[in-house]
C-alpha cells in the first residue's frame, strides 16, 4: 500500500528525516510514534506529496506520488493536525463542500454525521462546537468519501479520554471496512490498542518497529516484580527462580502489602532507547 | 469546473454570516440610495453621490473582500484542506473572483436604480470592468498576506489610494493630475460622460494599463507564492 525507501528530508541545514524505510500492507493500522518534533508530520507530508524531499523513494498504491491520478487521490483521506473547518458554516454545510468536490451523494452527509455522533449538531455552526466535536467533524470530512487509505496526523491529540475512545472506535470501524490507516501519535497506549504495527521515530530515525506486542517482547528484560512491604519499603525483583523463593519467604513473613508485575510497554521501550519520554510532562498531567 | 462552482456556492452560503465582508458589499449601495433620495443640495451636479460612491465602492469592496476571504482561509488552514482535496489553486481563485464580482454587480445594480434607464447599460459595463481590476489587486494581497492581520494592513493603503483619489481630485488640481493614472479616477471620468461614444482614448488606455498591471502582478504573485 505504502512503500518508502531511504527517505531523507532537510529543512535549511537541519536533517529532519534520515533514511526512513516503510512497508505498509493493505488493511493494517500503522502507527508512527514519536515525541513532538520527531518528524511525524513531515513524513506524512512527504508520503502524501505535500512536500518535496531530497532523496529516497515513496510509492503509494504502487505508484510514485507524482503519478497518482485524481481517482487515486479520491481514495486517500488525509487529516493533518492543523487542518481547519469553516467556522461560520454548520457541520452539514462543511461536509457539503467536500461532498461537492468529491462527487459524493448528499445522503452520505447525514450518514457520516451520525457515524461520528454529530447528528444533533448538523445545523450548528462549527465555531460553536466543543474541541472533541470539532475533531469528530474533521474526521467526518475524511470518512465521508469512504477512503481506502487514511492518513491521520495526531487524531486524538489534546482530546478528552471519552472523545479519544470514540475516535478509536471510529478508526477500528474503518479498519473493519478494509481501510488501511497510517496514524501518528505520541500516545503509546493509543498505539498499543489500535495498531497492528508501529514504528518508533526519534530525531528523524526509526529506532524500533514491529507489532506492539513483539516490540515489547523484545524488551522482556524490563519485566519486573514490584513489591510494597508493610514496612513501607519497595523492592524490585527480576522475573526468575531466585525471585520466586524470595517472594514466598516474604509472603510467609506476612510483610507483603501489594505485589505487581511490570511488563515492558511501548513507553518504557522508548525510554530505554532514547532516555526520554514520548509525551512531555504537561501532556501527561492533562491526559 | 465543478470545483469552481463549489467554491462559489460555499462563498454564497457564507455571505450573510460573514459580517466583515458583507458590510463591504452593502455599505456604498445603501449610502448611495440614502444620499440620492434623501439629500438635495442645490447646484449639486446630477447624480453626484451615485457616481462618486460607485468608484469608491469599486476601489474598496472587491479588493477588501477578496483579500479577506483568501487570507482567512490561509489563517484558519481551510485552504490547505481544499488543495488537498485536489482543488486547483486557479479553480479556487476563479471561484472567489466570480463570487465577489457577482455580488459587487448586484451592489452596482442597486446603485444603478438611481440612474436614468438609458444610462444603466453603460454604467454596468464600466463597473463590471473596474471590478475585475480590483479583484485582481485584492487577489495579489490575498496571495502575499499569510494571515488576516497582514492582509488588512496591506489592503488599507491600496484601497485608500484607489477609492479616495477620485474624491480628493475634485478639490485639488495637483492631486487630480496624479489621480488620473488610477483606473478609479478614469472610471469616474467615464461615468461623468456616461456614453460609449464619449470614451476618450486616454481613459481607455489608462484603464487598460491598470488592468494589465493588475493582471501581470497577479500572475507574478501567484507564480512566486502560489497559495501556500
Ligand atoms: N516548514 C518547515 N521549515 C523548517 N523546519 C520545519 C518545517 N516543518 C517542520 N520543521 C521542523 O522539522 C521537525 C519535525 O517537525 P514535524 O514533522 O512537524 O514533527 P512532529 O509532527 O513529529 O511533531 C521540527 O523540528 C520542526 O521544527
Ligand atoms: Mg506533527
Amino acid at each position: 500500500m505504502i512503500e518508502a525507501k531511504n527517505i531523507c528530508k532537510r529543512f535549511a541545514d537541519r536533517e529532519v528525516l534520515s533514511g526512513i524505510d516503510l512497508d505498509i500492507r493493505p488493511g493494517m493500522i500503522f502507527g508512527l510514534l514519536g515525541p513532538s518534533g520527531a518528524g511525524k508530520t513531515t513524513l506524512i507530508k512527504i508520503i502524501t506529496g505535500q512536500l518535496v524531499f531530497e532523496s529516497g523513494e515513496v510509492k503509494v498504491f504502487g505508484k510514485n506520488v507524482a503519478d497518482l491520478t485524481g481517482e487515486d487521490k479520491r481514495q486517500i483521506g488525509i487529516m493533518m493536525d492543523d487542518h481547519g473547518v469553516y467556522d461560520r458554516m454548520s457541520c452539514a454545510d462543511n461536509l457539503k463542500i467536500f461532498a461537492d468536490i468529491f462527487g459524493v451523494p448528499y445522503s452520505n452527509i447525514a450518514k457520516t454525521l451520525k457515524e461520528v455522533g454529530l447528528e444533533d449538531a448538523a445545523k450548528k455552526p462549527a465555531m460553536k462546537l466543543s474541541k472533541g466535536m470539532r475533531a469528530r467533524l474533521r474526521l467526518a470530512r475524511v470518512l465521508m468519501v469512504s477512503p481506502k487509505l487514511l492518513f491521520l496526523d495526531e487524531p486524538t491529540s489534546g482530546l478528552d479520554p471519552m472523545t479519544m475512545r470514540y475516535i478509536h472506535k471510529l478508526i477500528m470501524e474503518q479498519k473493519e471496512k478494509g481501510c488501511t490507516i497510517f496514524l501518528t501519535t505520541h500516545n503509546m497506549e493509543e498505539a498499543s490498542v489500535l495498531c497492528d504495527e508501529v514504528a518508533l521515530l526519534n530525531e528523524g530515525k526509526i529506532i524500533e518497529r514491529g507489532a506492539p506486542e513483539d516490540v515489547c517482547r523484545r524488551y522482556n528484560h524490563q519485566r519486573k516484580i514490584l513489591i510494597h512491604l508493610t514496612t513501607g519499603e519497595d523492592i524490585e525483583l527480576a522475573h526468575d527462580t531466585y525471585s520466586a523463593g524470595k517472594i514466598s519467604s516474604l509472603m510467609e513473613q506476612g510483610t507483603v502489602e501489594t505485589i505487581h508485575s511490570s511488563e515492558p510497554s511501548l513507553e518504557t521501550v522508548f525510554i530505554e532507547l532514547t532516555g526520554r519520554r514520548l509525551e512531555s510532562e504537561e501532556e501527561v498531567k492533562y491526559a | 469546473m465543478r470545483n469552481v462552482v463549489t467554491i462559489v456556492k460555499k462563498q454564497l452560503k457564507d455571505t450573510l454570516k460573514n459580517k466583515t465582508v458583507l458590510i463591504q458589499f452593502v455599505m456604498f449601495p445603501v449610502l448611495t440610495l440614502i444620499f440620492e433620495h434623501a439629500i438635495n443640495i442645490p447646484d449639486m451636479p446630477e447624480l453626484f453621490f451615485a457616481k462618486l460612491f460607485s468608484v469608491m465602492y469599486m476601489g474598496m469592496a472587491p479588493l477588501t473582500a477578496v483579500a479577506a476571504i483568501i487570507s482567512e482561509e490561509k489563517e484558519k488552514n481551510t485552504l490547505r484542506v481544499l488543495m488537498m482535496a485536489n482543488v486547483k489553486p486557479w479553480e479556487y481563485l476563479i471561484g472567489v473572483g466570480i463570487y465577489v464580482w457577482t455580488i459587487c454587480m448586484v451592489g452596482a445594480g442597486v446603485i444603478a436604480t438611481s440612474f436614468p434607464a438609458k444610462d444603466i447599460p453603460f454604467y454596468l459595463a464600466v463597473m463590471a470592468a473596474g471590478f475585475i481590476i480590483s479583484i485582481a489587486v485584492g487577489a495579489c494581497v490575498g496571495i502575499f498576506a499569510p494571515n488576516q492581520m497582514v492582509s488588512t494592513s496591506m489592503v488599507l493603503p491600496v484601497m485608500l489610494v484607489f477609492s479616495f483619489a477620485p474624491m480628493l481630485a475634485m478639490f485639488n488640481d495637483k492631486i487630480e493630475k496624479i489621480a488620473r493614472i488610477f483606473y478609479t479616477q478614469q472610471i469616474r471620468i467615464l461615468l461623468n460622460n456616461m456614453t460609449f461614444d464619449g470614451i476618450k482614448p486616454e481613459s481607455f488606455a489608462i484603464v487598460a494599463v491598470n488592468a494589465l498591471l493588475a493582471i501581470i502582478l497577479f500572475f507574478a504573485a501567484f507564480r512566486k507564492k502560489g497559495l501556500e
